[in-house]
């Protein structure tokens, strides 16, 4: 009876925020009013209180408001007759529970040492990570919006038994969803369950063990508050989109695991909130009717056999799974797996065996190719020994009626996420360079080399049929099969480069407009020019042609170029009428190569942001997975919150890593030599192509006149050693 | 004996108490009043002196007026009229309290206040006044100053784009859409008289323009500034019946339909200074009950128990226990003040537009309300020693009661404060948990039995999973029977028991008083808006139902809810004569705008036919099985919007 549920719940908000009013004030008499709060890297302080209110908690002072704010929101119990309508103060109550939480969650960052390993994955002596800080908000939280993970199961809890626990576990990685643990039931929870099974834990399996505590719920509906704000481009205070944000796009749920307590209710009562409902493994009450949620609110005595399966069906979600006839589990939450050396059955790596290894993909006439044929050119596992040195060649040949050879890198860059999703088995690099390792697990569950390609006939088929009608593989461990393919492939490999490096802007006439992140930022629209990636690097001029031949009525469209209107700053007839029509007439002119009038707009999952510093007459850039603080004034993250959303922000823009290093890097601006300023990690990855781009511009030695934060954190700082090292921006016009 | 005139108890012990004492009420004097056949089938033309003419509602088709006027164009003269006067009765409520909030807004007049900014916020933005920066009274007096506009100016009002899109072009399209309020019933007035339209659909399609002007603007403007003035309702509890009169407390009972003064009455009667002036005359304090919307008004915003429905208002003072009867506007019987003579209550009119021979007046000022309000609360105590205890028999019935449910509490406890939305009562409906919702509303009548059609059908419609919205005095008949008890979920059908019970609420839902008939219409319009039941009212397994009507105002809530896009089925009788009126109203209206009249007296008929609205709406819609569960993947999730 949904009485008993909303009483359960409204009697723990009571507590909780009790419990919040105690810390809070013990804290303050600790620390002061003034101590500084937070969840570490993140824009969003604490998210879910920020998202919902508006109010950002700096500081232990700060907690008063919102203190007072989860007072006002609890409704009265539910009285045994003649009692007041519960549903919404149910909720409301739920609401309280989250921000209350999110302040003791907050609170036990001050405590020393802090409870939770700050990092992506725990590890021996904690199993605890709490929060995630925005470097992993921006990896993780995209795959949310692309789909490649539809959703989150937060897990309260344990199950009765650790292989259980694995099981489910399992289950819902092969679902593609993340697996966020918290809270205990029986003294465990679901995370320990799984780390005395060793299981791998951590974002990059996502098998996230959030924490102890039930309060640590929050980590995980603040990481769907900050997605939402993040990719949704909703503004924070804005509670209603960013909740139906979460009932539209992340498709999450509870499973509340062993007795459910006043406690777990309220929290579960936050989490309906989201339109997250939730499934339980006890006989507590129901609530099916829907609205708040897509389909039933509480779903309880649902057996761990069908616990999964029970959980995507309430929240109304379709993971379409293409079946793969392989002996592993196959889901992308097993691509972040590691193969430690002594788990390692055989390993292929040019370098490392010395023996030939290598990946390629190429166009075959149709009458040459049998689909789904796999041969194997040699041994397969079964007929070598652990440890034994082997040559891999893997040839996957495609025919098509639209397939292009310019496809074809296109193609073989996805054997690395393909492969790699495969339990057991670990990949990196690609073309001659790559490294497999094959697990004694998963040789011991049957799987074998032939399995590569079934992976890729049945990937490549799911994502290319649009280009690929034929797809065969051919496994070369001949040593010698595999050195003659070798050279064809490389001799390829050498082709493609040239014809790649040779491709300019002008060269084309047509570019390619990407609406793919439109579903979150309504107005933004990529322009993808052969020198110009998309923002999120993930999308290179030619990916967007196949992706147009693939499907035309897809995200990806070609735009004549038109008449020039600016050569210099990147402006084109045609363009600015594809931006106004893309964007619903929100944008009316676009500046391919200037930053500083009318340029590209921003989605929210740019690789790098640059903005203007005045005082260096130039401008500096921050990619994501920097946390410093910039010389601009903001970290990354708050930089982010500023330039996405889809608005056209002059002085700002957002873009990917490889764009720095283009010629047609804000050349309108002075191009590359306009750059002042660059964390330190990017500097050292970008470095030759930087010294080749800027010997072009005529300038030696200019990568270290770049600062970076070992040397400026403040425009006073970068100025300096501009001066210090005769940066050409000094002697450039004024960029302003 | 009293059980065949009414299923209230109370009402029953006071009848044989009246009988005793012998006193006569509306229940006696029906004997000698039976109505008039003509009248009764709207065939009796008196608009000029050559009449009155009377056409015979067996010979409508062959008979005229003495001009030659047909029996459809009196029929239709004599409906537009009774329009004309219930929509000046709301209008001319909803215009006092613009005033009011126009000189509380300026800080004029002392007692009142604006109580609901967020209300006010909202209603600026469908004015389009500008808020940013500006005081909460600026805001109100411009709005106060737009909403008095509304009844004069010549554009459509402007709450007509609270509707869905459709219905507002169908409006506009029908040439119905109205221009302020006054121009629209002086125009059916004038259209009315002799020698004036003699086109019947011409002359209802002025009707309905002044119809919509009642829901869309008088009602609409009055329900939502009391909001900003006063409060908007929030669920509440509290009692019904006349056991809620106090045996040792100083009773005093309003009676009307304006909350203006009794809003400030139920705030002075708390008073310390006020209850010590109790004490000192006896009294253990001050009870405020009611009678009428004004009852509900009270009600719905400060839990003030109701003493009971209409034609309770002669039994009230029956019971010999009521100090004051303090009486605003509509609905006041004149045998009040003799009937009050036969005890030691005080009958006192408020307002300059009903004033009764024999009753004490002492004039609802608002720029010193609290002084007026002052001045009855001491009469009343004053009154309380004469108070003849022989004479008292308070009855024991005092039912339970919730009430509240403003569309902002519809909202907010389907959705919490940040989720709020009609969205589940929607997917209830889809689902069929819920089959539809019936709007039973309006008033008492004594040709009917006494509060027995509002609860047979409220009673049978539950059964069937029809979620029950009420107003007015229908709503205070549900409460005596137990109806907005949330424990009456055992009466629902399983489908509304589990709403029900999900949701924390009774099968019933009390939703204000008459001229919160437009919280019905915003409910209907949102239940339009929020998706996946068509898009306009029209169509939408949801209708209207006065069971037990009699005011001219329950014709022109009718006619806007029909104009609306809600069928509309009366019981008692229905003052309609002639073949083309008939087929207008209860036929061609379907074409016109997806709703129609219906007249039927008995309430197991009556739902029959609501629920065959309902079913065939719903059949309509596609939802007469509950839809398949759809499982979305990421394209679909891309296109689901938020």
């Amino acid at each position: 009876m949904s009485k008993i549920i909303a009483s359960a719940a409204i009697r723990g908000a009571y507590k909780l925020v009790d419990r919040a009013e105690n810390e809070i004030k013990s804290a303050v008499e600790k620390f002061g009013k003034d101590r500084k709060v937070e969840f570490p890297n993140t824009a969003y302080y604490l998210p879910i209180i920020y998202g919902m209110t508006g109010i950002a908690v700096k500081k232990l002072g700060d907690m008063d408001e919102v203190l007072n704010i989860a007072k006002g929101l609890l409704p009265p119990h539910p009285s045994e007759s003649v009692w007041l309508p519960y549903l919404g103060g149910t909720l409301d109550a739920g609401m309280a529970t989250l921000f209350v939480e999110e302040m003791i969650e907050a609170l036990k960052y001050l405590e020393e040492p802090i409870p939770y390993l700050i990092a992506p994955s725990p590890d021996e002596n904690n199993l605890w990570i709490g929060a995630a800080d925005d470097k992993i908000l921006r990896e993780r939280g995209i795959e949310f919006v692309d789909g490649t993970a539809p959703g989150f199961a937060a897990c309260v809890g344990s199950l009765p038994d650790a292989e259980t626990a694995v099981k489910i576990a399992q289950e819902l990685q092969e679902k593609s969803l993340y697996v966020f643990m918290c809270a205990q039931h029986n003294g465990k929870g679901m995370a320990e369950q799984l780390k005395e099974k060793n299981i791998q834990m951590g974002w990059e399996t996502r098998l996230v063990p959030f924490g102890q505590d039930v309060t640590s719920a929050v980590f995980a509906l603040g990481f769907a508050a900050r997605a939402a704000m993040s990719f949704g481009g909703v503004k924070p205070g804005d509670y209603r989109r960013i909740l139906m944000y979460n009932r539209h796009r992340v498709f999450a749920f509870v499973l509340a695991l062993g007795e459910v307590t006043d406690e777990w209710y309220a929290t579960a009562a936050g989490a309906i909130n989201y339109g997250f409902p939730v499934i339980a493994d006890t006989d507590i009450p129901t609530i099916y009717p829907r609205g708040i949620c897509l389909y039933e609110h509480v779903v309880p005595n649902v057996s761990h056999e069908e616990m999964v399966a029970k959980a995507l069906q309430v929240r109304g979600l379709k993971v379409v799974h293409v079946n793969i006839d392989i002996p592993v589990a196959y889901a992308p939450a097993f691509e972040g797996e590691r193969i430690k050396k002594e788990d390692v059955f055989v390993e292929m790596c040019s370098s490392r065996t010395k023996k030939p290894s290598f990946e390629f993909v190429t166009m075959k006439p149709i009458e040459e190719v049998e689909d789904s044929r796999v041969e194997i050119i040699g041994h397969d596992l079964d007929e070598i020994k652990e440890g034994d040195l082997l040559s891999l060649g893997i040839v996957v040949e495609i025919a098509g009626a639209r397939f292009q050879k310019d496809f074809e890198p296109i193609l073989e860059r996805q054997i690395h996420k393909f492969v790699n999703e495969a339990q057991g088995i670990w990949h990196a690099g690609q073309r001659d360079i790559n490294w497999v390792r094959i697990s004694k697990a998963a040789f011991a569950k049957g799987f074998r080399l032939r399995h590569f390609g079934n992976i890729l006939h049945a990937k490549i088929h799911e994502g290319y049929s649009g280009i690929v009608d034929k797809v065969q593989v051919k496994i070369y461990t001949d040593e010698e099969k595999a050195r003659e393919l070798l050279n064809i492939a490389r001799a390829s490999y050498v082709e493609r480069d040239e014809r790649t490096a040779g491709m300019t802007d002008e060269g084309v006439d047509v570019f390619y407009s990407c609406a793919l992140c439109q579903s979150f930022a309504p107005t933004h629209v990529c322009i993808v020019t052969p020198e110009r990636q998309g923002l999120c690097g993930a999308y290179s001029w030619l990916d967007c042609k196949a992706s147009y031949e693939i499907d035309p009525y897809g995200p990806n469209k070609p735009v004549k170029k038109g008449e020039a209107i600016d050569e210099k700053k990147g402006a084109w007839k045609g363009i600015n009428e594809a931006i106004v029509a893309l964007s619903q007439g929100k944008i009316e002119r676009m500046n391919a190569y200037t930053m500083m009038e009318d340029p590209m707009t921003s989605c929210g999952c740019f690789e790098c942001i640059s903005c203007l510093l005045p005082l260096c007459n130039g401008i500096m850039t921050v990619d994501r997975d920097s946390s410093m603080m910039t010389p601009c004034g903001m970290k990354f993250s708050t930089l982010a919150g500023s330039v996405g959303g889809g608005v056209q922000s002059p002085g700002f823009i957002g873009h990917s890593k490889l764009y720095i290093s283009s010629k047609k890097f804000v050349s309108g601006d002075g191009g590359l030599l306009r750059l002042t300023w660059m964390p330190k990690n990017l500097k050292e990855q970008l470095r030759e192509k930087l010294e080749k781009l800027s010997k072009e511009l005529g300038v030696e030695g200019f990568v270290d006149m770049i600062a970076d934060e070992t040397i400026a954190s403040t425009q006073e700082e970068v100025y300096e050693h501009m001066q210090r090292v005769g940066h050409p921006a000094l002697n450039m016009e004024s960029i302003v | 004996m009293f059980e065949e005139i009414t299923v209230c108890p109370a009402s029953q012990a006071m009848l044989q108490k009246a009988k005793d004492e012998n006193i006569r009420t509306c229940f006696d004097r029906i004997s000698d009043q039976k109505s008039c056949p003509f009248g009764d089938s709207g065939g009796c033309c008196r608009v000029c002196s050559t009449g009155p003419c009377r056409i015979s509602p067996k010979k409508a088709d062959e008979e005229t007026g003495l001009c030659g006027a047909s029996a459809d164009v009196i029929a239709a003269k004599n409906f537009v009229r009774m329009i004309a006067g219930g929509a000046s009765a709301h209008s001319d409520h909803g215009r006092g309290v613009a005033e009011v909030l126009l000189l509380a807004a300026k800080g004029e007049i002392p007692g009142y206040t604006i109580k609901d900014t967020k209300k006010l916020l909202m209603l600026a933005e469908v004015f389009e006044i500008p808020t940013e920066n500006r005081k909460a009274e600026d805001i109100a007096i411009e709005l106060a100053e737009k909403c008095l506009n509304e009844f004069s100016k010549d554009e459509p009002l402007t709450f007509l784009k609270r509707a869905p899109l459709n219905r507002q072009n169908l409006w506009k399209e029908k040439g119905i859409a109205p221009r302020g309020i006054d121009k629209e019933v002086v125009e059916s007035m004038s259209m009315t008289l002799m020698g004036n339209s003699l086109d019947y659909k011409e002359i209802m399609r002025a009707g309905t323009r002044a119809a919509l002007a009642d829901g869309w603007g008088g009602s609409m403007i009055g329900t939502e500034l009391q909001d900003v003035l006063f409060g908007t309702p929030k669920p509440i509890r509290s009692k019904v019946n006349l056991g809620v009169l106090k045996k040792d407390e100083v009773n005093i009972i309003v009676h009307g339909h304006e909350p203006l003064l009794s809003e400030i009455i139920v705030m002075v009667a708390k008073q310390q200074d006020m209850l010590d002036y109790a004490k000192k005359h006896g009294a253990r304090g001050i009870n405020i009950a009611g009678i009428c919307c004004t009852a509900n008004e009270v009600l719905m915003r400060h839990g003030v128990p109701l003493a009971g429905n209409f034609i309770q208002q002669e039994l009230a003072i029956i019971t010999g226990a009521v100090e004051a009867m303090v009486v605003d506007v509509q609905c006041v019987f004149q045998s009040l003040p003799q009937i009050a003579h036969c005890y030691h209550t005080k009958v006192i009119t408020t307002n300059k537009r009903a004033k009764i021979p024999g009753a004490v007046h002492i004039e609802f000022d608002e720029h010193d309300a609290v002084q007026s309000a002052t001045e009855i609360i001491r009469m009343a105590i004053e009154n309380y020693p004469k108070r003849d205890q022989i004479k008292v028999d308070i009855p024991d019935e005092a039912i339970d009661l919730v009430a509240g449910f403003s569309h902002e509490t519809i909202n907010h406890m389907l959705g919490g404060s940040f989720r709020a939305t009609y969205r589940p009562l929607n997917d209830a409906i889809i689902d069929g948990r819920i089959r539809g919702v019936v709007g039973i509303v309006g008033c008492n009548n004594p040709r009917v039995r006494h509060d027995d059609i509002h609860i047979t059908l409220a009673k049978e419609l539950i059964a069937k999973d029809v979620l029950v919205v009420s107003t007015g005095c229908a709503a205070m008949a549900f409460g005596k029977a137990g109806l907005l008890l949330p424990e009456a979920a055992k009466y629902a059908g399983p489908g509304l028991a589990e709403i029900c019970e999900t949701v924390g609420i009774p099968p019933v839902l009390h939703c204000g008083s008459c001229v919160d008939n437009s919280r019905l219409l915003i409910a209907v319009s949102e239940i339009a808006h929020i998706g996946g039941l068509g898009d306009d009212i029209g169509g939408l397994p949801a209708c209207g139902c006065a069971p037990e009507w009699m005011s001219e105002k329950a014709i022109a809530i009718g006619q806007y809810f029909v104009a609306s896009g809600a069928p509309v089925l009366f019981g008692v009788g229905f003052p309609i004569t002639g073949g083309g009126m008939k087929d207008l109203l209860f036929k061609e209206y379907w074409d016109e705008y997806t709703a129609l009249w219906a007249v039927e007296p008995d309430p197991i008929k009556q739902a029959e036919i609501l629920v065959k609205w309902i079913d065939n709406a719903r059949e309509k819609l596609g939802i007469k099985e509950r839809p398949p569960r759809v499982l979305y993947d990421m394209a679909m999730r891309r296109e689901l919007k938020f």
